[in-house]
């Protein structure tokens, strides 16, 4: 069963997940946002090419 | 592997690896983040042995991607290929993000745990300046208008920092630190009970999984930009040739 309740310890444990989890999804967003915005920009300039 | 450094065969290589990591980093993460709390309250460390398990793993990650940020520069220096220079520069994000995290979750173990956010021991130490060595690689990297200046003078950098890698490993060996010796990786075996160290192998492995993922994305992103950066270099070229 999974235990949430993290007793006097709460104030410590929470925050380190909840930072833990909002670098990693700011790392990952911002590499696919940075994948995207090249591969358009080149679909966009091979296109402007044919 | 030298045939990868060829930035068409990298891309086609790796094109069919980069979904299903990216697959195996989000499943492994979500079968690790419930493990991690379903174990039981540590007897000594009681709720905190959970942060253990985004705490390790973040540390280890922070230390690897630097080793391969490291070798990247080192090939780069010696061979001048653009791809270790996309490897080195792809590194830095993921890296120093996991080393940054494996300073804040320690803070938040270390209060409980030891009465201190921080203490300015050795190992402690080793990995600031670890964080720091990533920050310093991309604010030398962005401090030249000609980016193979910059890459170049970056990777020197990269590769001196190499040095500091065993002496965060070693630290707790070395010195007489507050930070408790390894506990996972260390001569005679781990000494972790396995209700514990299974799900920190399975974290473990989730940030690995991630790292690879994100790193190879960015290393094909950075091949991406520079045909982008190439055409349009050759097409303001040919506007000013008319």
């Amino acid at each position: 069963m999974v235990d949430l309740d993290m007793g006097s310890y709460a104030a410590f444990v929470w925050p380190a997940w909840v930072v833990t989890v909002g670098v990693l999804v700011a790392v990952v967003a911002r590499c696919l946002t940075q994948a995207l915005r090249w591969k358009r920009e080149l679909d966009r300039l091979e296109g402007d090419n044919q | 592997m030298f045939g990868l450094a060829n930035p068409d065969r990298f891309m086609r290589v790796t094109r069919p690896l980069v979904g299903p990591l990216w697959v195996i980093a989000a499943v492994l993460l979500a079968v690790g983040t419930v493990w991690a709390f379903r174990v039981p309250e540590d007897a000594l460390q009681g709720d905190t042995v959970r942060i253990l398990f985004i705490h390790v793993p973040a540390a280890s990650l922070g230390l690897a991607v630097y080793a391969s940020l490291g070798l990247s520069c080192l090939f780069y220096l010696i061979f001048r290929h653009s791809l270790a220079d996309a490897a080195a520069r792809a590194a830095v994000l993921p890296g120093a993000a996991f080393t940054g995290l494996a300073l804040i979750t320690g803070a938040l173990w270390g209060q409980p745990m030891w009465g201190t956010w921080w203490v300015w021991d050795a190992r402690l130490t080793s990995m600031l300046v670890l964080f720091l060595l990533y920050i310093a690689y991309a604010v030398l990297r962005g401090a030249f208008d000609d980016e193979g200046r910059g890459a170049r003078a970056a990777s020197v950098l990269g590769l001196v920092g190499l040095i500091n890698l065993p002496i965060v490993k070693f630290s707790v060996d070395w010195w007489n630190t507050l930070h408790q010796p390894a506990s996972l990786l260390r001569a005679g075996g781990t000494s972790l009970d396995p209700a514990y160290l299974w799900p920190l192998l399975t974290m473990m492995a989730a940030y690995l999984a991630l790292f690879l993922a994100v790193w190879l994305t960015a290393i094909r992103t950075e091949v991406v930009r520079r045909r982008v950066l190439a055409l349009k270099s050759r097409r303001a070229r040919e506007g000013a040739h008319g």
